[in-house]
């Protein structure tokens, strides 16, 4: 949005690789590359425009093995690789036989990207703002964030040499809080929930013209990152598209951007065309998309968030209105599950599968229950879940459920007594 | 009739002459961006859409609320408030 000061001005040398322009997704007004996000006919939300020409599977195949390997369907420049970053993405597709059987389905997935570098897959897009952020003349990588985009762009910065400035609530988990500290950047916590965080971090970026605030200011280049999930699911699946996927629901960008990959694809002629069906999970305690979904509303109503899945607690998420959409036109749906289905997610995937999901894991994992019970998700059809950070940052919400088996003193007749044989 | 402070974001600047924050009258929120349209012109239609609601990516806050949880347009905007006009394509 708006204009930069001549210093910081769009250079004709800047290099986004496929990306040619900005274009509405509202209203279809299209505008040059640069430092803008939202419409300034209507406000709506700027999407990249490409140019792809020919992009082959040898060509992805034969790249780095991380999400580089896509860097010519992403807004960044050919040599992005080479210039020091994260170096996020090709995250391990596990296949889940005995959480599927659990619960009944015969052929499930998880897409596990706790595996990234700062274990969420926040590296994705954190890694694609700041290759943009630096092609458009930002000096500081900055973010409003729930927890797992702070340790991201936090730990991007310091790899990249640059300043960060992160802003969170301060109600946060502890441990998201350290591991963003521990990074050395400007961290921030404010009193107030993250839709304040975000609003203040949107004023910010209005005065600070040199911060590259990943989701406000740079947004269109930071959350086509989510769109490797999309493309790394397809080639580990040796290039084909899942029947069913169930994607956690905070801004909603994750979701949208994985549906919009699997467009891509086809288009590409990379995978078969074939329909899927894309669900989207959310935390009862912070459920507007869910709400608007099952009553049948086109524009989903904000709501204050109260919630143990912090990390999805955004009570008015940017993409909710497009979740919608994509969730429709594929036939999916959008559900929620109360806290304690949230602690009882993370247990079954952990038990089933030896994954630690964070409670966006956990809330995935409670709805994807949910959808089978409730006959929605076919249960022969091939899923994908995505657990998209790890329980280590989020402690809290099993601490008080989870507990050794027994405590014994270090002998044999201890360990006969104890009954645990 | 009370006067108010509104922080314009970077977008609507081109309005009001590069102003990040400017005064406006009005008791409610609907009557200052009537004045703000009186001064200055055309803005009032990139806050409002046709229907003359306002536009589902732009949230605008009184004092510390989303008047979204307030009443909207009627939401009452006491002399000093702090208004603020924000896009809404952010965050996540």
């Amino acid at each position: 949005m708006g204009e930069r000061p001549r210093s910081m001005a769009f250079s004709p040398a800047t290099n986004l690789g496929p990306a040619t322009g900005l274009s509405c997704r509202e209203c279809g007004h299209v505008r040059e590359l640069g430092p803008f996000y939202a419409c300034e006919e209507c406000f709506g939300p700027l999407e990249i425009s490409y140019d792809f020409g020919a992009i082959t599977r040898a060509d992805i195949e034969a790249g780095p093995r991380n999400i580089w390997r896509y860097r010519g369907l992403l807004p960044v420049p050919e040599n992005v690789a080479e210039t020091p970053n994260t170096e996020p993405g090709l995250t391990r597709l596990v296949r889940a036989d005995q959480l599927a059987e659990e619960l009944g389905l015969q052929r499930l997935w998880v897409k596990d990207d706790s595996g990234n570098p700062t274990h969420s897959f926040k590296d994705r897009v954190v890694a694609v703002a700041l290759a943009a952020a630096r092609e458009l003349g930002f000096k500081v990588l900055a973010c409003p964030s729930t927890g797992n985009l702070a340790n991201a762009v936090a730990a991007a910065a310091a790899r990249a040499g640059i300043r960060s400035a992160v802003f969170v609530p301060s109600n946060l988990e502890s441990q998201k809080i350290i591991t963003t500290a521990v990074y050395g950047g400007t961290f921030v916590t404010v009193d107030g929930n993250y839709d304040d965080v975000n609003r203040l971090a949107s004023e910010i970026a209005g005065e600070q013209e040199d911060w590259a605030f990943v989701n406000v200011n740079v947004r269109p280049y930071y959350a086509e990152g989510s769109k490797t999930l999309g493309y790394e699911i397809a080639e580990q699946l040796g290039w084909r598209l899942p029947d069913q996927i169930v994607v956690p629901v905070a801004s909603g960008s994750q979701l949208t951007k994985i549906d919009k990959a699997f467009q891509e694809l086809i288009k590409l002629g990379l995978v078969e065309d074939k329909p899927y069906k894309v669900y989207g999970a959310q935390a009862a305690g912070c459920d507007p998309v869910a709400t608007a979904f099952k009553n049948g509303w086109d524009v989903f109503r904000p709501v204050k968030p109260d919630t143990i899945a912090k990390s999805l607690a955004i009570g008015n998420p940017a993409d909710g209105t497009y979740v919608l959409d994509v969730v429709r036109r594929t036939g999916g749906a959008v559900e929620d599950v109360t806290d304690e289905q949230v602690v009882e997610g993370i247990r079954l995937l952990a038990r089933t599968e030896g994954i630690f999901g964070e409670t966006a894991g956990g809330v995935t994992v409670g709805v994807l229950r949910k959808l089978v019970e409730s006959g929605r998700l076919d249960p022969g059809a091939e899923t994908v879940i995505i657990n998209s950070g790890d329980g280590l940052k989020t402690l809290d919400a099993v601490a008080p459920v989870v507990a050794p088996t027994a405590n014994i003193a270090p002998s044999l007749e201890a360990f006969r007594a104890a009954g645990i044989a | 009739m009370s006067t108010v402070s509104v922080r314009i974001p970077t977008i609507l600047r081109t309005y009001t002459g590069g102003e990040a924050e400017v005064k406006a009258e009005g008791d409610t929120l609907r009557a200052v961006v009537a004045d703000l349209e009186a001064n200055y012109s055309g803005i009032s239609a990139r806050i409002l859409d046709d229907n003359g609601k306002i536009r589902r990516f732009v949230n605008v806050y009184v004092g510390d609320e989303d008047v979204r949880f307030a009443d909207g347009l009627d939401t009452p905007t006491p002399a000093g408030t702090q208004v603020s006009i924000i896009p809404a394509v952010a965050g996540g």
